[in-house]
């Protein structure tokens, strides 16, 4: 059973995914941009796999080019879930 | 004019430790890094040299290489500041199988939870050119750069390969090696099944005991330069690359032929490549795997190449101190016989006791011995054959 899509949720999911892959926890935030944090397309494939695993929600490329702070990949889940 | 080929640098991982200097220190020393059967190089850590997400990106067998290559370009004196135009410093890194742990894993992956669960990173992962790709973008590399796949004889070819791009004039240096790191589920099993390595787990090449090879895992690293260019820089030049013998058994998928015909070529072409003769070998780095095919037709090659003076060579095998570390192979032995010349010392077949007929040659039993040819540079040759009948050679002096 997928879990329950909050923006909370989420947020921990995408956090804890992002350490996994190798971001330092303590650069982790919503305003935090995605180049500034040396995240690039491979990772948020690996991402993308990490929240549908989870929550079920299917990123794709297309929907991901334009984000540029990990809040928006939080809201964008949040939105593509509702 | 005619370009020649040095060595300012080498780095390796190995079952005897990380770092070249523990490489031949251990074996000279006739100690073994092979435990439970397998060559698996236990005091490597990947985090060591790595940040968490380039380990993330790195198959081990990539690990491994750019661990080897950060010690060898840092005793080159490339670390800081490269001393050519990146565009003229290559990469070439070979490989028998590349990222099979990353494959394998993903394979697994698939059959468990479908498509979806496969990484985005399999494919870079696995692909045999990895190491090669991370090597290069570790140090800014800009000239040519590929993954060489010969089985066992891709760190030799590599080698090869390598000094030809210098001695043709496409680039100034040339890092480069051999990585592997396949001790896994499939190729334990597969390299078992086709009866190739040891049921006992022991590795003691031209032994009349020797029942297969044990596999390895590691990676070694170098860097060549142009002779006069690395000169000009005032590099410390650990040795030369002198010559490159390549040919093919077009024999059998795996067994070498029996009266070792190609591969004695590799050997006559690798020497005379070099602008030498049989009288100028002082001491041979053999493939010597330990398994009971390939030390006899090796055996046999080398008479064939060395004629009389074949007995009178101090003869020794890599393999009996760290196992077979197949693609890495030809790599590290080329670090361990730059090293074992530079010290006048040939170490020695750790655990060779027992002759068996026609296996006659000096295969430094017991403890190393002195390379004996009075002061000046020594020279040797090292053996590399590979699954498929590829054959590749190197002579070096130093």
């Amino acid at each position: 059973m997928a879990t329950q899509v909050t923006t909370d949720n989420v947020e921990k999911v995408i956090f804890d995914g992002m350490v996994e892959l190798g971001t330092e926890r303590d650069e982790l935030s919503r305003e935090a941009t995605l180049e500034d944090l040396d995240v690039d397309s491979l990772d948020l494939v690996e991402l993308a796999q990490i929240v549908e695993d989870e929550f079920g929600v299917e990123l794709r490329g297309d929907d991901v080019k334009d984000v540029k702070t990990v809040g928006e990949v939080i809201d964008l889940v949040v939105s593509k879930a509702g | 004019m005619t370009r020649r080929v040095v060595i300012t640098g080498v780095g390796a991982v190995t079952p005897l430790g990380v770092g070249s200097q523990a490489l031949i220190d251990r074996w000279t020393a006739g100690e073994c890094g092979i435990a439970d059967g397998a060559g698996r190089c236990r005091e490597f850590d990947p985090l060591e040299f790595l940040s968490k997400k380039e380990a993330r990106r790195a198959d081990r067998f990539s690990q491994m290489a750019i661990a080897a290559g950060a010690e060898a370009v840092a005793q080159a004196g490339l670390a800081e500041e490269l001393p050519y135009e990146a565009h003229r410093i290559g990469c070439v890194v070979g490989t028998g199988i590349g990222g099979l742990p990353s494959l394998e894993e993903n394979q697994r992956k698939l059959i468990e939870r479908g498509e979806k669960a496969v990484s985005p990173l399999a494919v870079p992962l696995m692909m045999g050119n990895a190491a090669a790709a991370a090597v290069s973008m570790r140090h800014g590399l800009h000239g040519p750069c590929y993954g060489v796949v010969s089985a066992c004889a891709a760190g030799a070819h590599a080698l090869g390969d390598a000094s030809r791009i210098i001695r043709a004039g496409d680039a100034d240096a040339v890092v480069t090696g051999g990585a592997e790191a396949a001790i896994t589920g499939v190729a334990t099993a597969a390299f078992g099944a086709m009866e190739a390595t040891s049921p006992t787990g022991i590795s003691r090449p031209f032994d009349a005991r020797r029942d297969g090879f044990v596999i390895g895992e590691g990676a070694g690293i170098l860097v060549l330069e142009e002779k006069q260019a690395a000169e000009a820089r005032g590099a410390e030049i650990l040795g030369e690359l002198l010559g490159y013998g390549a040919t093919a058994d077009g024999f059998h998928l795996t067994a070498p032929q029996p009266e070792g015909t190609e591969a004695a070529r590799a050997i006559s072409l690798a020497i005379a490549d070099a602008g030498l003769t049989t009288v100028d070998v002082d001491y041979v780095n053999a493939h010597g795997t330990s398994t009971p095919l390939n030390d006899r037709s090796e055996t046999v090659a080398l008479k064939a190449a060395l004629g009389e003076r074949a007995g009178d060579i101090p003869v020794s095998s890599t393999k009996s101190a760290v196992g077979h570390l197949l693609g890495a192979a030809g790599a590290v032995e080329a670090i361990a016989t730059i090293e074992a010349l530079r010290r006048r010392t040939a170490p020695p077949t750790v655990g060779w006791e027992e002759a068996e007929e026609g296996l006659d040659l000096d295969y430094v039993p017991g403890t190393a011995k002195p390379i004996e040819n009075g002061e000046g540079p020594l020279v040797a040759i090292s053996n590399s054959f590979g699954f498929g009948g590829h054959n590749a050679v190197l002579c070096l002096a130093a």
